[in-house]
């Protein structure tokens, strides 16, 4: 591994682990109750003692609102990776298995429809008829993770059909599912995790989208994007309150991305060697 | 040439007459009757009746389906349940800030990536790489819409170089109009600047390995002669891949910026008829975007169909 790609994996996991923490963390304590109003305390700046980052407009404390704001994030787009590798892994081994026939093609035409859709469009059709919502937001954001997963699993999945350890488990009689099962899918199970935080960084930025405009979770339940979006008619006199959650979110996508990035030259035996 | 010009026509076809159909279904199930939210929960049986008669309502689906559908061909996009207006004015009106918004991110996205992606491409490995390349990094972690507002704090409330908000109106003059533009068009471009900025190095990188670079090296070229005059050309194709792919993000993105902004284009008449459930809106203007986003990638993969005779036979 160059020390490039271990230097991204070591300040990718850092910081993502940080924010995973705060998720877990804030099931069992924050601070202060981030819902907790508290107008004494209204608009501090960060460093007030007791309120690290500040108060919000209703005296809320900002850390806990993160901590908090960091499970929504993480659960709506963890969910999402979840719904596009559940269903779109099986179908890109069903088309790699079936590689040139009709299924691979029907599979792979689906994949490209989905794709010429711009997904945030959609997501916010969805949304705006399901009505808003944490749930219909991770639909959204998870029906396009599919076609993703989808390529990538047919893509690795059709190079070790031609292998010889494939061609041994068909002469001893093994179905075609059973083999992508045990022996296809460990194998790309690399760049299944690898493609897998990129989708996650992607689906934390959705969300923040989605909830800024006012169609993912909803009130009371905080979300960094919602937090913006509160900020707004605020950034004049109090920009922390858009500064701090703008600053969460750049942190936890830029550091998944920097861990995928880790990942893929510390997973990828292909790259080891060319160094 | 026609022939893989023709097979990409009935794919395109293909996608937008399912789109068409995913978009009618989805507004087809969606809870609750537009007479109904129109006239309040105080209507009347008949007065209800006569208005889902007048809207179209109580046809069956597939009528309603291929009216709409018909409709749309000819450039007839229904009647808003809520303003009584015909929505394709009302879209026209919206996409004079949304289409020059969307162009002018392109635009930049694409000025600020090539000069940047070469650079750090001539210069791989040393110290302005990695410094443009860690940038980038940045710049694809930024969501557009909080960068939009930070642009606003520093350019419209501290320096007060521009307005924070708000659209003159073009019947003003092009340059107050672009300069209003301005801001919400840097906040979509700079992140997709990062993107394609990196593409462009890797596209770049992987073409100084090929034989043609060792031949313009060989008969006498510079490193950066051969970069300039041939990888460059080599690189643009997977560029173009994504400046198509992009104008899709932009468009959906300049959706939310324009509510950073506000910005009366097609974003705000989204979330406007969003709110009061005025779905024939909601559903021309998806099938619209669509249809431009397909359309985009149909004329880029006929554009390097015409530079690059080899992706011809491929399908």
């Amino acid at each position: 591994m160059t020390p490039g790609a271990k230097r991204s994996l070591i300040l990718g996991g850092i910081l993502s682990l940080v924010f995973v923490a705060a998720a877990a963390i804030s099931f069992v304590w924050t601070p202060h109750d981030h819902a907790a109003l508290a107008i004494a305390q209204k608009l501090k700046p960060p460093g007030t003692p007791g309120y690290w980052l500040g108060t919000d407009h209703f005296g809320r404390d900002l850390v806990s609102m993160i901590m908090v704001g960091a499970r929504t994030s993480i659960a709506v787009a963890l969910v999402a990776v979840g719904i596009g590798m559940g269903l779109g892994v099986p179908l890109g081994l069903a088309a790699a298995a079936a590689r040139g026939g009709w299924l691979d093609e029907i599979i792979m035409r689906g994949n490209d429809l989905i794709f010429a859709f711009p997904s945030l469009v959609i997501a916010i059709l969805i949304t705006a008829v399901f009505g808003p919502g944490a749930v219909n937001a991770i639909i959204a954001i998870g029906i396009f993770n599919i076609p993703v997963f989808a390529r990538v699993a047919r893509g690795a999945a059709l190079s070790l059909w031609a292998r010889e350890f494939i061609l041994s488990a068909r002469v001893a009689g093994k179905s075609t599912a059973r083999i992508s099962a045990e022996h296809i899918l460990p194998n790309i199970l690399n760049l299944l995790i690898v493609q897998g935080t990129i989708q996650f960084s992607l689906g934390i930025l959705a969300e923040a989208g989605l909830s800024y405009v006012g169609l993912g979770a909803q009130p009371p339940t905080p979300s960094w994007g919602r937090m913006l979006a509160d900020a707004q008619t605020m950034v004049s006199f109090a920009p922390h309150l858009a500064l701090i959650p703008g600053i969460a979110i750049i942190l936890t996508v830029l550091g998944l991305n920097l861990l995928g990035d880790g990942l893929r030259d510390a997973l990828d035996p292909r790259l080891r060697r060319a160094r | 040439m026609a022939r893989y010009a023709l097979k990409r026509l009935i794919s395109l076809i293909v996608s937008l007459a399912i789109a068409s159909v995913v978009i009618f279904l989805v507004i087809e199930v969606a809870p609750g009757d537009p007479a109904s939210f129109m006239l309040g929960i105080n209507a009347q049986p008949e007065t209800l009746a006569a208005l889902r008669g007048e809207l179209g309502l109580d046809q069956p689906k597939l009528a309603r389906y291929l009216s709409w559908v018909g409709g749309l061909v000819q450039g007839d996009f229904g009647t808003s349940y809520t303003y009584r207006t015909p929505v394709a004015q009302m879209i026209a009106d919206r996409l004079w800030i949304s289409l020059p918004l969307a162009i002018y991110a392109l635009i930049l996205s694409t000025a600020i990536a090539f000069p940047v992606g070469i650079y750090a491409a001539a210069r791989r490995g040393r110290i302005g790489d990695v410094t443009v390349m860690g940038a980038t990094q940045l710049g694809v972690a930024i969501p557009n819409f909080w960068f939009a507002m930070i642009l606003v704090l520093i350019f419209a409330i501290n320096l007060r170089w521009f307005s924070a908000g708000g659209f003159p109106g073009w019947e003003n003059g092009l340059w107050p109009g672009l300069k209003a533009l301005t801001l919400p068009a840097i906040a979509l471009a700079l992140p997709q600047a990062a993107i394609l900025a990196r593409v462009m190095r890797s596209s770049l990188l992987d073409r100084l390995g090929e034989d043609f670079m060792r031949t313009a090296r060989a008969k006498g070229l510079t490193q950066r002669q051969a970069l300039y005059r041939h990888a460059l050309r080599n690189a643009l194709i997977p560029v173009l891949t994504i400046i198509g792919l992009q104008f899709s993000f932009l468009i959906a993105g300049a959706i939310i910026i324009e509510q950073v902004f506000f910005l009366p284009g097609l974003g705000r008449l989204v979330f406007q008829a969003i709110s009061q459930r005025d779905l024939i809106v909601v559903e021309s203007v998806v099938m619209l975007l669509v249809f431009a986003v397909i359309v985009v990638n149909f004329v880029v993969d006929l554009a390097y169909a015409a530079v690059d005779p080899r992706l011809r036979s491929r399908t």
